[in-house]
């Protein structure tokens, strides 16, 4: 589904990936971990299509199509959600008018008839149940005054809107409490499916409990530097990311 | 204020009226002719109009010979508002039109007259009050307009009358035949405890120049309430526009200022709050595209105390539209425990648009509350690819944002039709179209 080949990228003149390699099949979840500062979120947001990164080499490919000459709005209807670190508060827009949005933009996109009012206030209802969100505050202006954890799952409900192919979680369970991470993990793990796949990007192993992954990589200055099966997380929690970082030195 | 201007162009202009009928209110026309001689025009060293160009641009587009000033128009109904149920008052050309106008309120609501039959009949109140809300000495356009109205209207609202329709007062310029100058006046006096809506359009046909001074003055006595919207969306007009509203104790003032499109607009809004436990919310939007100029000059005046008022302009520029703000209060040392705030905030579209706001405050009272803030920016890049992100093409991203950041302005008011109207000039404008 996602194939990243020597991927390099910078932001104004530093060099934060230098060589990313990933394969990511359908059905899959794989899980980026690594420590500050090491490339995580900046992979999410290339994958996305920030713009203020220069990607400087290498290639990504996604369902076949070059990923990096689409725009990020294209990238969203070609199936790929990026679930955000920090969401962005917007005052006067609610979910549910820019979701509506979304939804039907992509469905054109995708040479689908746009959704009337009552189709799509059934599907949103229906998906509001998967996160645990109140109407009330989707119709309230976009994340404005939400807590940590009310923005977190209304990125899972957007996820759940949108139905994407490859779901990237950037550091979704930053600044969240345990009922909150609970709610958000079961949320996406009934969106699993053998036709998606999810990338989940964490500092911590505490998200992979919920959301138990296939493989998990290693991101150190700008390369994966290990992978491996869940068992590698574990092992990080338990040795901490000296450990890579002193097998990397020595190598 | 400088006087650069009082050159040929104000001799060319009084001397083109000379044969105006001078049939009432001589003694403020002699006067105010007397103060435009004196002021001149505004040049662009004049403090109050140094970024709005007006005097340059009637030297360039106006001919002051030519006076001729008539109308085919056989309908006014591409300019009225959809759905909305008013009394439609009609000025073609700067005089009252009885043929288009349509009064549907009972006299005993809305009493009707021009100020000329008004000044006739010797109207106490009329002779009381008219011209003395409006700085004619200070401002030139409002001198002008006080010596040269063409005609006007007087509107009363009796006391405890809950005026149930609107006036809708439309002002129509037909320039299809020649260019267009028209000076028009208004005097309101609203009742004790009285309630009236007041709705202001401009529309122009035709493609000769247009120049408009519109002047009105507006009393709000005790427990009175007035909701007024004026909307500004014709190409083809230049205007200065003079509103001069005086609040007595307990009143209420609603106001809204939608400017969408004009030559050179320019909006002198001055609301005296002369009166105890006072509350007046004026809003304006101006949304610009193209080579528009729309200047708002506001002065909010707190004489008593025990006020409160609120300020919120908003505005977005495109292409070589320039905006201007100027935002005055005004807290006399008798007005305590006043509660007066301002905000201007503005979103440049284009590298090429501008924007002027200056927010000026003057507190003379020492146990007030008053803030004030203005801000200049672009779109919001971090929420704008957050709409991206999620399938939102860059285009409805913008018009989202600016239209929620529109919405804001007019979201408070109480006319459905207006505000649906309203709505949908904005909507369209940002191409909101989803």
């Amino acid at each position: 589904m996602l194939s990243i080949k020597n991927l390099q990228a910078k932001i104004e003149d530093k060099e934060i990936l230098k060589g990313i390699n990933l394969q990511i099949n359908a059905g899959e979840v794989h899980a980026i971990m690594g420590p500050n500062g090491s490339g995580k979120s900046t992979l999410a947001s290339v994958l996305a299509g920030r713009e203020e990164y220069e990607v400087t080499g290498g290639e990504v490919t996604f369902m076949g199509k070059n990923l990096m000459e689409l725009d990020p709005e294209v990238r969203a209807r070609e199936g790929i959600f990026m679930a955000f670190q920090y969401p962005v508060e917007i005052p006067g827009v609610s979910t549910i008018n820019f979701m509506k949005t979304a939804l039907n933009q992509i469905r054109v996109h995708r040479g689908q008839q746009p959704m009337d009012a009552v189709a799509f206030l059934g599907l949103m209802k229906e998906k509001m149940k998967l996160v645990e969100i109140d109407q009330s505050l989707l119709s309230r202006s976009l994340n404005e005054g939400f807590s940590g954890g009310e923005k977190k799952r209304n990125e899972i409900f957007q996820m759940a809107m949108l139905e994407p192919k490859l779901a990237i979680l950037d550091e979704t369970d930053s600044g969240l409490d345990i009922d909150a991470l609970r709610i958000v993990a079961n949320g996406v793990n009934k969106l699993r499916s053998q036709n998606n796949a999810t990338i989940v990007v964490t500092h911590y192993q505490r998200l992979l409990d919920y959301i138990v992954p296939d493989f998990v990589h290693v991101l150190y200055k700008g390369r994966i530097v290990k992978s491996g099966t869940k068992e590698l997380a574990l092992e990080l929690e338990a040795k901490g990311y000296d450990w890579i970082k002193n097998e990397v030195a020595v190598a | 204020m400088n006087t650069l201007q009082k050159s040929n162009l104000t001799e060319d202009i009084l001397s083109s009226f000379p044969l105006a009928k001078f049939g009432e209110a001589n003694d403020s026309r002699k006067q105010a002719v007397i103060d435009l001689k004196s002021l001149g025009l505004p040049s662009n060293k004049t403090e109050e109009y140094r970024f709005t160009p007006i005097t340059k641009h009637l030297e360039k587009n106006i001919s002051w010979e030519n006076r001729i000033s008539w109308s085919d128009l056989n309908s006014i109904d591409n300019f009225l508002i959809p759905g909305l149920d008013a009394n439609v008052l009609v000025f073609i050309n700067g005089s009252y039109s009885e043929k288009f106008s349509k009064i549907i309120s009972p006299k005993e609501q809305l009493e009707i007259t021009t100020l000329g039959s008004a000044f006739l009949s010797k109207d106490v109140f009329l002779n009381q009050h008219f011209n003395t809300l409006v700085n004619s000495e200070n401002d030139s356009f409002a001198s002008l307009n006080t010596a040269f109205w063409q005609e006007g209207l007087y509107l009363k609202i009796p006391d405890t009358t809950r005026v149930e329709k609107p006036v809708f007062l439309l002002h129509i310029n037909d320039a299809s035949q020649e260019q267009i100058i028209a000076h028009t006046r208004l005097l309101i006096s609203i009742g004790v405890a009285s309630e009236f809506t007041l709705i202001e359009k401009f529309d122009s046909v035709g493609s000769n120049p247009i120049f408009h001074t519109f002047t009105e003055e507006i009393i709000v006595k005790d427990n009175a309430s007035l909701e007024y919207y004026k909307i500004q969306n014709d190409k083809g007009t230049s205007q200065v526009c003079n509103t001069a509203i005086h609040q007595a104790d307990s009143s209420k003032v609603n106001a809204y200022t939608l400017t969408m499109a004009g030559q050179i607009i320019r909006n002198n809004f001055n609301i005296a709050i002369d009166g105890k436990n006072c509350e007046s919310h004026f809003n304006g939007l101006y949304i610009l595209n193209g080579n528009t100029i729309a200047d708002n000059h506001t002065v909010v005046d707190h004489k008593q105390p025990n006020s409160y008022s609120n300020e919120l302009y908003k505005g977005i520029m495109d292409d070589n539209s320039k905006g201007v703000f100027n935002g005055k209060i005004y807290v006399r040392p008798q007005a305590q425990k006043t509660n007066a705030f301002q905000s201007n905030r503005n979103i440049l579209v284009s590298d090429t648009a501008t924007i002027d706001t200056k927010p000026q405050l003057e507190i003379w009272a020492d146990d007030v509350k008053c803030s004030h803030g203005c801000t200049t920016g672009q779109l919001d890049e971090e929420a704008l690819f957050y709409l991206q992100s999620r399938g939102i093409s860059k285009q409805s991203a913008q018009a989202m944002l600016l239209y929620a950041f529109a919405a804001d302005v007019i979201e408070p008011m109480k006319n459905e039709q207006v505000k649906g109207y309203f709505d949908t000039l904005i909507s369209e404008r940002l191409q909101k179209n989803f």
